[in-house]
């Protein structure tokens, strides 16, 4: 929520979406497996408009050491816009409330997706930088970081994907871009353990019966599987052209 | 963690897993709620709520500003949240931690999306609206500080008076009006443990929680829902804590005005 009715623009024409797509239909997704040398994975992503960097470094030793935890690795998480990353003003550096709190329900999903305990007094470092939003960051920045921990090799029980489901009008509508997202008065995003369709972040504000939440569930869980496959893709890319460059090299 | 609360959050599993609860509640009982409005003077509104012996205190403090570029005709609200150091042996001094962030931020997301707060009414002249700031005080933490802090803050807005204006300037010894509120916003809060989810969480239950959701509504709709901590939730747990929160939203209510 946060936008304004000052000059709304009409969101729905013909039955379609201001971008032509229909309710239930999600902007273009591609990802590009390992597009960083230094970090130990990473991911690049366009989700629409949205381009994101997500990298993993780690298991590394903890700083400050007194954080570490002898049972298990402990996560840490850094969701950041850039501040050239909207359309309006040059953003202020640094992260605000709203990333902060990003960053935090961001890690909360990678906790339970990582086996954390086969890396007693390690930490994980999950970096996801927006160079370009256009609604959605934090759901296309899930789906990033999934594919970046998955080409570090760290261990995981499953792949988590997310996307958010939000309200125009009356109607659910799937992956919100920008204007949706400024001009429309509900918005959840939500993250999906493919595995067992359970919800690992899920946020919600503005108006919504517990029929319609049930529903933007369901909707979720239905795109997951053309995110899911995308993510597929992009590793398995990656590991071919890691094959056949092997090959070459004779070994 | 230390030694002793691994050795009480295993307690609490085995009798959650018992179909218990260490106060002997059950699962989707609320601890006692107190409401005091009032406690403090120079605040425009205020509330002490005591949940259990979860204690919180929301101040309201009203200031004249400019409105947003994008709603020159509406107030501004803004909620923040300390967790202070004399709350809890976990609490310490320095910046805001994302806890304190996202508490303050769940807070502000359901009275916000609930347009409790008539923030038409906060128009002072052209170019002058008040703000609206409630500030979370977290004075003794016994878990669930989502719905003690929601209680506390939807309780201190409905004991706001607005000031008088005089040439412009907040005349603060003359509160005229109340804050105008145009609904009431509950939030229930659930701890999940392996399959159970119980209400109201204490301290020492939230040592042993997996998961949590918070869902805030108006009796009629969802207006703001947050899911923390690594514990994932189904469909199903999802839309039963949905009804729970619709469910107990009257008695919430009642809790916050007071009648």
């Amino acid at each position: 929520m946060g936008g304004s009715s000052l000059n709304k623009p009409t969101l729905v024409i013909n039955g379609k979406r201001t971008d032509g797509r229909d309710f239930n239909e999600l902007r273009k997704i591609k990802i590009t497996a390992a597009p960083l040398e230094n970090a130990s994975g990473s991911a690049y992503l366009e989700w629409g408009n949205n381009k994101i960097l997500a990298a993993v470094y780690g298991p590394r030793e903890v700083n400050p050491r007194h954080l570490a935890d002898s049972t298990k690795a402990i996560l840490k998480c850094r969701y950041a816009m850039a501040p050239f990353s909207s359309l309006s003003e040059h953003g202020r550096s640094g992260p605000n409330r709203r990333a902060t709190e990003i960053s935090k329900v961001v890690k909360e999903v990678f906790e339970n997706a990582i086996l954390l305990s086969e890396f007693p007094g390690s930490q994980i470092e999950i970096y996801i930088e927006i160079l370009q939003g256009d609604g959605g960051t934090r759901a296309a920045g899930i789906t990033a970081a999934a594919v970046a921990l998955a080409t570090s090799g760290i261990q995981m029980r499953d792949l988590p994907y997310a996307v958010s489901v939000g309200k125009i009008g009356e109607d659910l509508a799937l992956d919100f871009n920008m204007i949706e997202d400024n001009y429309s008065d509900s918005d959840v995003p939500m993250a999906i353990s493919p595995r067992n369709n359970e919800v690992l972040l899920l946020q919600m504000d503005g108006h919504m019966t517990k029929e319609e939440m049930s529903k933007a569930i369901d909707m979720a869980i239905d795109a997951g599987k053309i995110i899911s496959a995308e993510q597929r893709r992009a590793l398995k890319e990656l590991y071919e052209l890691r094959g056949e460059s092997n090959h070459l090299k004779g070994e | 963690m230390e030694a002793m609360d691994i050795v009480e959050a295993n307690y609490i599993k085995e009798i959650i897993a018992k179909g218990l609860r260490d106060d002997g509640r059950k699962a989707m009982d609320y601890r006692n709620i107190k409401v005091t409005k009032g406690v403090l003077g120079n605040a425009e509104g205020s509330a002490q709520v005591e949940l259990g012996m979860t204690k919180v205190l929301a101040g309201v403090k009203l200031s004249i500003e400019e409105p947003m570029d994008d709603t020159p005709n509406l107030g501004n609200f803004m909620v923040s949240a300390e967790l202070l150091p004399l709350a809890s042996e976990n609490y310490e001094t320095g910046p805001p931690s994302p806890e304190s962030i996202e508490l303050a931020r769940v807070v502000d997301r359901g009275i916000r999306a609930g347009n409790c707060i008539d923030l038409e009414s906060l128009l002072i002249e052209e170019g002058k609206v008040w703000t609206v700031f409630a500030d979370i005080y977290v004075l003794n933490y016994d878990g669930n500080l989502f719905d003690a802090a929601s209680i506390a803050v939807m309780s201190a807005l409905a004991d706001t008076k607005v000031p008088k204006v005089e040439n412009g300037e907040a005349k603060r010894e003359e509160r005229s009006a109340k804050l105008k509120l145009n609904n009431i916003v509950s939030s229930c809060t659930f701890g999940k443990f392996n399959n159970t989810i119980l209400l109201d969480t204490n301290a020492s239950e939230e040592k042993a929680m997996d998961g949590r959701i918070t869902i805030a509504t108006d009796g009629k709709a969802i207006r703001a829902i947050q899911k923390g901590l690594k514990g994932g939730f189904f469909k199903n747990e999802i839309e039963d804590a949905m009804n729970i929160a619709l469910e107990k939203h009257e008695f919430l209510k009642g809790v916050i005005t007071g009648e």
